[in-house]
């Protein structure tokens, strides 16, 4: 399974939004943010979590392979990178492709722009800005054994099947251990997490 | 369907932002080697946020060529790398365009403020307090203080008061902020600070939290209660509203506001009845337990369940839980203290710890949770109109005999006690006190029922503020001073858990800008008294604070900046340089009175103080939002977190029919204005919520009701009786005033980075979506 990662914690979550705050000091993106904020069961409950870049591993990241300039790079480690300045023409089908609603484009700019997990930071072995300040944990970076050692008996998810497609992520949630059926923020309705049918 | 869907979302865009508010980055001012990847010759200053009670530790990052451009966590042992919105934020304001740079003067209220020389700006003043006190007295001359300063600066404005000003009308912000707890701590243990550290939550079996939103007032705090909950804690939590933090939950109490002892009467009594006191400990420990004891029998949970509007059961539940846990912690906040009854609101928790022996221990105990940066060393140091120095009691004759010795003046010289905040507005109203001197507070916004507040600062003959933005209030005044901000000084701060911790300058103020301790020596100096404040910087000033608190509860002696720098900070009482601070107070079952006893004190609930009536049926309550700090006057201005919540709205109820967005006018017996409604469940029906950081006329205070407890003398800012009604137009946000001048820069509406359209403010609301 993975190695150090992010894993998101929608059940910390306390919708501060220093996770947006953190991603725009990212020296990588210029003051943007590449995280947003959703608000799964509005009107009844001020539960949030936060959206990052899951990083996908299977399909390698669908944003990467619908760029028709090939700008998004993914690394050897498994970082999906934001696009490559040079060769983005702002087209948009990665926006489209993503199945998480991650990839944002600035119309302006003619440029798209993602989390690319800080590599600025993970590279030197830090944790990414998001998950450094995070003051609850619900976003987390460390290995599985890390995560599992400070909060015993969580259960996490990096395989989700929207209709017929499976996507396994670099990024992991977090799932309740009596729940499985959780909504993915800005995408299909998920039908399978970990194999398991959540219909 | 998520909240992205533009169908979904609040009318509440950043185009509703007020006009002009910027940051640096949108105002062009970003340093030219900013967004470089190669920041060679960057410095990093440890120092710790300016904002919340937490005091997150931070760095600041300085360029080449000595300004602050940045903000990188810091592993200290309270926030572990961890920061909020605020504190990511807060390194805008240092090089922010609205900065004053020059102080402003006006002879009357009706002109223009025009930029003069700072000795003018001082002559002027100096000559309206002679003026003043020559006409009318030594105490028609007030001064007002914040408990943002460092301690050091609180410390010097309740020693101008006294020995420069001469006058006994001295008091502080955090007036307005946990001073009920203060009380109650004072009255049953002699000590007025949290028993425990922060690290105790992670040691406790049950954490009850009561009104408490930590999760936006103290967001870093929250990784402590998660903490607990990972080893197995439950968790309870008292709060009208369903928080992000009461969300999760055990047990979620949402009591009527106002009914907080009613409530925790009634779970002592549960206590009582199934013999779950710890009858040893009180036995062993406390006076009162007896006459406590009896009045709660007079709370049964049935009755308390009809005042509270909770089920019956809960109570009984939480009676069980936290009695039974084998520690037990509980931390309040606002929400029980900004009472007419306040005091009364945390001796019944106080009661509820003690009686159950949960006092004194790893992972049990209480704590009050500060709302301001240093709200609680702004009041230890003499700043609060009853108190000297090292928390002595300015009635009590040893005490003032003590400080006049250290002070070198003539006890005879030395005031009574003063008012408290509000009643001095209330005695500008009566025209008692004429002239004024603010010091880092804006009232305009913080404190309750607006339209007084006004009247009282408008019939002053005289008034200057020391800022460094032109905050609502010192838009009213007639001297503005611009000082410096936090990283451009260095002191102490004393943080929730009584930790005192160092601030470290980051960068030298700009020019014509000077420190709040400068400001009041020269005006000192200026008044005839200038050999009492012969104090260069801050750390001579802190040295003068360690000997005036030397031997008193709140003693600071054995605590200097060299230790703080080396240890991340200490926990007073620290009589020694050799002593290690005290972290966890009580631990041998004393207390800090003189019989070393703890003191548990008979509570009675009453009703508030604005009764409810067909025409005002509902509660009004107020509180915070993520993004903003108090009175606003700092964060409305930064652009991201402006962008984050633009503007207050009102929080109601899907049972009151209207849809979110919706024009919705709130009316008290003080004024009425309207907001746009965010429709939840998260609310009691018979509850509205507005967040207090704005101006009128989306002011919370202009609603407010002025009552205050009679001991603590807090307002009562968490409820009073409301009505709602629908109207036909949203009441615009003001945008933060500015210094002549300051036009100059670009009006740039706030610039989202992200494509999306904007959220509800803290994804609360859109109940028609349901």
């Amino acid at each position: 399974m993975m190695g150090r990662t992010i894993f998101i914690d929608p059940g910390r979550c306390i919708g501060c939004q220093a996770c947006v705050s953190a991603c725009r000091e990212c020296d990588s993106h210029r003051g943007k943010s590449m995280i947003h904020l959703d608000y799964p069961d509005e009107g009844h409950s001020v539960a949030s979590l936060p959206t990052v870049c899951m990083h996908c591993e299977d399909p390698v990241a669908p944003c990467a392979e619908v760029c028709p300039a090939d700008a998004i790079l993914v690394t050897a480690d498994g970082v999906v990178q934001q696009a490559d300045t040079t060769r983005c023409i702002g087209c948009a089908n990665c926006v489209n492709a993503c199945p998480f609603g991650v990839p944002k484009i600035d119309l302006q700019a003619k440029l798209q722009m993602k989390c690319n997990l800080c590599y600025d930071r993970t590279a030197y072995g830090l944790a990414p800005m998001c998950a450094t300040v995070c003051p609850t944990g619900a976003l987390f970076y460390g290995t599985l054994e890390e995560l599992q050692a400070e909060r015993p008996g969580v259960q996490v998810a990096d395989s989700f099947t929207f209709g017929t497609t499976t996507v396994s992520t670099g990024v992991a949630m977090v799932v309740p251990a009596d729940r499985v059926q959780w909504p993915v923020p800005g995408g299909l309705p998920v039908v399978e997490i970990n194999g398991r049918d959540v219909r | 369907m998520t909240a992205t869907d533009p169908s979904r979302a609040l009318p509440l865009d950043p185009s509703l932002a007020p006009p002009g508010t910027r940051d640096f980055r949108d105002a062009g001012g970003i340093p030219a080697d900013r967004w470089r990847a190669d920041q060679n010759g960057e410095t990093l200053v440890p120092t710790h946020c300016c904002f919340c009670g937490v005091q997150c530790g931070m760095y600041l990052r300085v360029d080449r060529g000595g300004k602050v451009f940045g903000v990188e966590p810091r592993n200290h042992d309270i926030n572990r790398m961890r920061l909020c919105p605020k504190g990511i934020n807060a390194y805008q304001q240092v090089n922010h365009p609205d900065r004053l740079t020059a102080p402003l003067m006006r002879l009357g209220r009706d002109e223009e403020f025009r930029e003069v020389s700072w000795d003018e700006a001082l002559d002027h003043t100096v000559s309206e307090i002679r003026r003043i006190q020559g006409e009318y007295g030594n105490d028609a001359f007030g001064l007002l203080g914040g408990a943002s300063l460092f301690t050091e600066k609180t410390y010097l404005v309740g020693k101008f008061a006294r020995v420069a000003l001469k006058s006994r009308h001295v008091d502080y912000n955090g007036r307005l902020c946990m001073v009920s707890a203060a009380g109650a701590n004072k009255l049953a243990f002699g000590i007025d600070r949290a028993g425990n550290p922060f690290s105790d939550i992670l040691l406790t079996d049950c954490l009850l939290i009561a009104g408490s939103n930590v999760g936006e007032c103290f967001p870093v705090m929250t990784q402590y209660l998660w903490g607990a909950r990972d080893r197995g804690a439950t968790l309870i939590v008292v709060d009208p509203r369903e928080t992000a933090v009461a969300r999760t939950a055990d047990v979620h109490v949402a009591l009527k506001p106002g009914t907080d002892s009613a409530f925790f009467n009634a779970v002592l009594h549960v206590v009582v009845a199934e013999g779950l006191a710890d009858e040893a400990y009180l036995a062993a420990h406390t006076t009162g337990w007896a006459e406590v004891r009896q009045t709660v029998a007079d709370y049964p949970p049935a009755r308390s369940a009809e005042t509270c509007g909770v089920p019956e059961e809960q109570i009984v539940q939480v009676a069980r839980m936290f009695a039974g846990a084998g520690k037990a912690m509980a931390w309040h906040a606002r929400g029980v203290e900004h009472h007419s009854q306040g005091v009364e609101n945390c001796l019944s928790i106080i009661n509820l710890c003690v009686a159950t022996g949960n006092i004194g221990k790893p992972g049990a105990g209480y704590g009050t949770i500060t709302g301001q940066g240093n709200g609680q060393g702004g009041r230890e140091h003499g700043q609060k109109s009853d108190l000297l120095p090292g928390g002595r009691s300015i009635t009590n004759p040893e005490h003032r005999r003590q400080i006049c010795e250290i002070w070198g003046i003539d006890e005879a010289e030395l005031p009574p006690a003063g008012t408290s905040m509000m009643e001095m507005v209330w005695q500008m109203q009566r025209e008692e006190i004429r002239g004024l001197v603010g010091i880092c507070n804006n009232p305009f916004v913080s404190l309750p029922n607006y339209a007084t507040v006004k009247d009282g600062y408008d019939t002053l003959q005289f008034h200057a503020q020391f800022d460094f933005f032109l905050s609502e209030t010192a838009a009213n005044a007639h001297v503005v001073f611009p000082v410096t901000v936090w990283a451009e000084d260095e002191g102490v701060m004393a943080n929730a858990e009584a930790r005192v911790v160092k601030h470290n300058k980051a960068q030298e103020p700009p020019a014509g800008v000077r420190t709040d301790t400068w400001v009041m020596c020269e005006l000192a100096r200026r008044l005839g008294a200038g050999d009492k404040f012969e104090f260069p910087d801050s750390r001579s000033v802190f040295e003068e604070l360690r000997i005036a608190s030397a031997g008193t509860v709140n003693d600071y002696y054995g605590i200097t900046y060299e230790r703080l720098e080396e240890t991340g900070g200490i926990a007073w009482p620290c009589p020694t340089t050799e002593h290690p601070g005290t972290p966890r107070l009580f631990e041998d079952g004393g207390s800090y009175h003189p019989d070393g006893r703890i003191h548990l004190q008979v509570v009675e609930w009453h009703p508030p103080m604005d009764p409810y009536s067909e025409e005002y049926p509902l509660s009004l309550t107020t509180g915070r939002t993520v993004a903003h700090f108090l009175s606003g006057n700092q964060t409305r201005r930064l652009g991201a977190l402006v962008e984050q919540t633009p503007r207050p709205w009102v929080e109601v109820h899907p049972s009151h029919g209207f849809r979110n967005g919706d024009p919705v006018r709130v009316v008290t017996r003080r004024g009425s204005e309207v907001l746009p409604a965010l429709v939840t469940e998260a609310i009691r029906p018979d509850t509205v919520f507005i967040p207090y950081h704005w101006p009128v006329p989306t002011s919370a205070n202009a609603l407010t009701i002025d009552a205050l407890d009679p001991r603590s003398k807090i307002p009562e800012y968490k409820v009073c009786a409301a009505r709602i009604e629908a109207a036909e137009r949203i009441d615009e946000v003001p945008a933060p005033p500015t210094a002549p001048g300051q036009q100059a820069y670009p009006e740039t509406q706030v610039s989202r980075t992200d494509p999306l359209p904007p959220t509800s403010p803290q994804g609360r609301g859109t109940a028609e979506r349901s």
